[in-house]
């Protein structure tokens, strides 16, 4: 692995006391195909057809098959977890504000960044941006991470 | 029908105890691609405190979804699956759902309002356990498009 390509899914030590507004805590690709929807489907109980049939979806108006917003929302946090640690999340919100669509064939790929947002009496938000191609798929994504423990 | 504007402050009966198990605590981990240890190795989540391996943090979703349900069927509510677009979500959480958790949930419509010839339904689930203290709150934004849409 190049040293770029390293760097895209780095991720520090969790070091509290470090922390600074605007770092970079972790960054990562994630890919999502209509598998990992089947299987999402089946593991939250959330059996909308939207999400595994292309039928459905254009029956609707949809450009394609979406990926659920609870996995894009479920996935993006998983950089950070990873960084703090899983008991640590306090709080996490997102604004759904552009649907995922995942090709049959190429799937689909989100970036995630996670940088400090605001740093808070034993806590730190983390503010994460998440893009399929160009744009962005999630807003005011926030977590909440206890920074005193 | 448009939403029952009269929806706003109603709060549905408690659901039944949701038994948290071990293997779905992991299904719906992989699902949503987590690779921390105290998600999936139960010695590794013991070593860090916990009884068990310990939920990702939008789990509650699938409990949360048990309550949604009772709003979908409440043929006063005005408020028909396909015309619901998730807006957003938040999870606020007091500590992580462990496997072996006995969860309760229970929703309140904390506010209905008209949003150009849409409807937005904010809606809040307490998680609790089995002995009654909280676990997490579960907040989201169902925006339920007009009949014109």
């Amino acid at each position: 692995m190049s040293g770029t390509e390293a760097a895209r899914f780095a991720q520090g030590a969790f070091e509290p006391g470090q922390l600074e507004v605007g770092q970079v805590v972790a960054e990562r690709e994630l890919r999502v195909t209509r598998d990992s929807l089947v299987r999402y489907a089946g593991a939250s109980g959330d059996f909308n057809a939207i999400h595994y049939r292309d039928d459905v979806a254009a029956a609707v108006g949809l450009p394609g098959v979406l990926a659920h917003g609870m996995l894009t929302m479920g996935a993006a946090v998983q950089p950070v977890i990873d960084w703090a640690g899983p008991a640590r999340i306090l709080d996490y919100q997102v604004r759904f504000t552009r649907p995922v669509v995942v090709d049959p064939d190429a799937g689909a790929t989100l970036h995630v960044l996670a940088k400090v947002g605001q740093l808070g009496e034993g806590t730190a938000r983390i503010d994460l941006t998440v893009t399929a191609g160009e744009q962005t798929v999630l807003g005011k994504a926030q977590v909440v991470v206890a920074t005193d423990r | 029908m448009p939403v029952n504007p009269e929806l706003q402050g109603r709060q549905y009966p408690p659901t039944a105890p949701y038994l948290v198990g071990r293997e779905k605590v992991r299904e719906f981990a992989r699902a949503v691609q987590a690779t921390h240890p105290e998600h999936l190795d139960v010695e590794a989540a013991r070593a860090a405190g916990h009884a068990d391996v310990i939920a990702p943090p939008t789990f509650p979703v699938v409990i949360q979804q048990l309550t949604w349900n009772q709003l979908l069927d409440d043929p006063e509510a005005g408020i028909v699956l396909e015309r619901i677009v998730h807006g957003d979500q938040r999870f606020t959480a007091t500590r992580p759902i462990v496997a072996g958790d006995e969860l309760t949930a229970q929703l309140t419509v904390t506010r209905v309002r008209s949003l150009g010839g849409n409807d937005m339904v904010t809606c809040e689930t307490e998680v609790t356990d089995a002995s009654g203290k909280h676990v997490v709150t579960a907040t989201s934004s169902l925006v339920v498009a007009g009949e014109a849409a």
